[in-house]
């Protein structure tokens, strides 16, 4: 590609303007990347500055762009309105034990798919990602008010599965296809067990696959909403729930709104920083979103 | 098992019937993921067909009505329109990422300075949760006070209603949509860019091609069906988006942004009409299984010629 682009220039005119056509076309590139680009920076860049503002100046006209007195009692506010506190504590313990229970299960199936090559299960899992998070709530909704765990995390928890087991499946069937055998054959005939060669020899090979099921299960469990707006109760919020709530009641204290999306998204957003390499992998190999 | 593994020289039945007794037992790996399937995603399907066939409402006995619900949907106007709405959604959003996205990846494939930064800057909005950044949105799009009106008049345009009026609110939500969803399709294109074969290129050069006949005669066609993968999960999740339209307008001014999905949650949420509503969810599905079908057949096709 970078061969075909860099190269025709030279091939049919003079050295003169074909270093001049290379600038102006560098420059289009440039321009090209900056047009992509701004929407992106722009509008994180405007949530961090109304985060940061006092609401007399969030809601001048024209606006203000850089916080002419930068303040943190936005945040503040957030914190002591409403138990902000509680609700972050919620969406990690959600994210959390979920993700942990998507892999217990989903890993060990992953494996399974792939040595019994049973694609069938695979093609549910997809299936399964086509159906939208909605029909599955009105009999979620029935049941765990008949069970009694309406309003309670272990109701979000079990709802978020359905987040993290068909991701974590589908990335780690793809992982263990492409594992060579020969090291777990080579277990077999030593005598181990296919349990004992999946413990001891498969799956430690398979830890970058798990850690990239993992962040991925872990962000879309974070990120999502329509299971516990539905079945979370006033003290079992998530924080996109405690975030929606906010815009609903207060309509004009952007600060404050703009304060309560960038706690929620901030965590994510430095986790992508760290581990953007591994999102890459899952979110190509499976195109998989919540 | 372990013999029929190591040593060769048996019967090849043998060995054929002995690795079929060991694919069975890995399925004893899978065992514990089925069970979780079926209590949270079959036994709701299976429940759905059984509510749809009810005149069910919370707190209310039910009692059994066929497909009454169905009949009922037939002829409703709001989920009709809801219908058209999503379709009309669909298409913008998943015309807009393809296109931009495709672009952005062929821009990303080239090596230039800081090309690892700016991509993983550009993929932040599709890791960004999705109720936060709605609700940014909302603050933009305020006719009065908003920033996007603001940027709009000083180059000149007029001021829009966005979100705000019937006519534009449908276009607004799919600016959200594709600013947020972008990214993934450009990750899936440049995947498949980073796939293409040299030689096609490099003769091509060598015959005198421009970088636009490059592009349109031989990357374009070669990446085809990664931008049909693109296509594909692009039209199921811009079928079942939620989570921007409800944070931004729930359904609104008036019906003018429902959606079958918001249709379907005013109905079994706010009005509790859980029978109604279930028929619904049995339509959606044969909506959206339908659509993803036709794409992948649609792809399979492509690839033959």
């Amino acid at each position: 590609m970078d061969v075909a682009v860099s190269t025709w220039p030279r091939s049919r005119t003079s050295p003169w303007v074909g270093r001049r056509r290379a600038t102006l076309r560098r420059l289009g590139f440039w321009l090209a990347l900056l047009i992509l680009l701004s929407p992106v920076v722009f509008v994180f860049l405007w949530m961090l500055s109304l985060s940061l503002k006092p609401d007399v100046e969030n809601t001048a006209y024209p606006p203000i762009f850089i916080p002419r007195h930068p303040t943190l009692d936005n945040f503040q506010e957030v914190f002591t309105k409403s138990p902000f506190g509680q609700y972050t504590l919620n969406s990690l313990v959600v994210a959390t034990v979920s993700t942990a229970l998507s892999l217990l299960v989903g890993v060990p199936a992953g494996y399974g798919i792939a040595k019994a090559r049973a694609y069938g299960l695979a093609a549910f899992v997809l299936i399964s990602r086509m159906t939208p998070g909605l029909s599955f709530l009105i009999p979620w909704f029935i049941l765990f008010r008949y069970l009694g765990l309406n309003n309670t995390l272990w109701a979000l928890i079990i709802t978020h599965l359905v987040i993290g087991l068909p991701i974590t499946i589908w990335v780690m069937m793809g992982f263990f296809e492409d594992l060579h055998p020969e090291l777990e054959e080579a277990a077999l005939v030593d005598g181990a067990g296919i349990w004992a060669a999946f413990r001891d020899v498969a799956l430690p090979l398979a830890r970058p696959g798990m850690i990239v099921a993992a962040i991925l299960a872990f962000i879309f469990s974070w990120n999502n909403f329509i299971f516990a707006v539905v079945l979370a109760g006033r003290e079992t919020r998530t924080l996109p729930v405690a975030v929606f709530n906010v815009l609903t009641f207060e309509q004009l204290a952007w600060g404050a709104l703009a304060a309560a999306a960038l706690i929620v998204t901030l965590p994510v957003l430095i986790l992508t920083a760290f581990v953007q390499r591994q999102i890459i992998v899952g979110m190509t190999a499976g195109g998989i979103k919540g | 098992m372990m013999i029929a593994v190591g040593s060769g020289g048996r019967g090849d039945a043998r060995r054929a019937a002995s690795s079929y007794r060991r694919r069975e037992k890995y399925l004893w790996f899978v065992l514990p993921a089925v069970v979780v399937i079926v209590a949270v995603i079959v036994f709701p399907w299976i429940f759905t067909v059984f509510m749809s066939l009810h005149d069910w409402q919370v707190a209310s006995p039910r009692t059994w009505v066929g497909l009454d619900n169905y009949a009922n949907l037939l002829s409703d106007e709001r989920f009709r329109a809801a219908i058209g709405r999503t379709f009309i959604y669909t298409l913008l959003a998943v015309v807009f990422p393809v296109v931009i996205g495709t672009a952005a990846a062929i821009l990303f494939h080239r090596e230039f300075p800081l090309r690892g930064f700016l991509r993983s800057i550009y993929i932040l909005p599709m890791v960004a949760t999705p109720v936060a950044i709605a609700l940014v949105w909302t603050m933009m799009f305020h006719p009065q006070l908003g920033v996007l009106n603001y940027l709009l008049t000083r180059v000149g345009l007029p001021p829009s209603l966005w979100v705000y009026s019937p006519q534009t609110v449908i276009p607004s939500l799919v600016l959200v949509e594709t600013w947020q969803w972008t990214p993934l399709v450009m990750l899936i294109v440049l995947g498949g860019l980073a796939t293409l074969p040299i030689e096609p290129l490099e003769s091509a050069v060598v015959d005198g091609a421009s970088a636009w006949q490059i592009l349109r005669d031989i990357t374009l066609p070669l990446i085809l069906p990664f931008i049909m993968v693109a296509v594909v999960l692009r039209t199921i999740d811009a079928l079942k988006a939620f989570d921007t339209i409800f944070t931004i307008t729930q359904g609104g001014p008036g019906t003018a942004s429902e959606t079958i999905n918001i249709y379907l949650y005013l109905q079994a949420f706010s009005f509790f009409r859980i029978g109604h509503a279930s028929a619904v969810v049995m339509v959606f599905f044969v909506i959206i299984v339908a659509c993803s079908l036709s794409l992948l057949v649609l792809r399979q096709r492509m690839r033959w010629t």
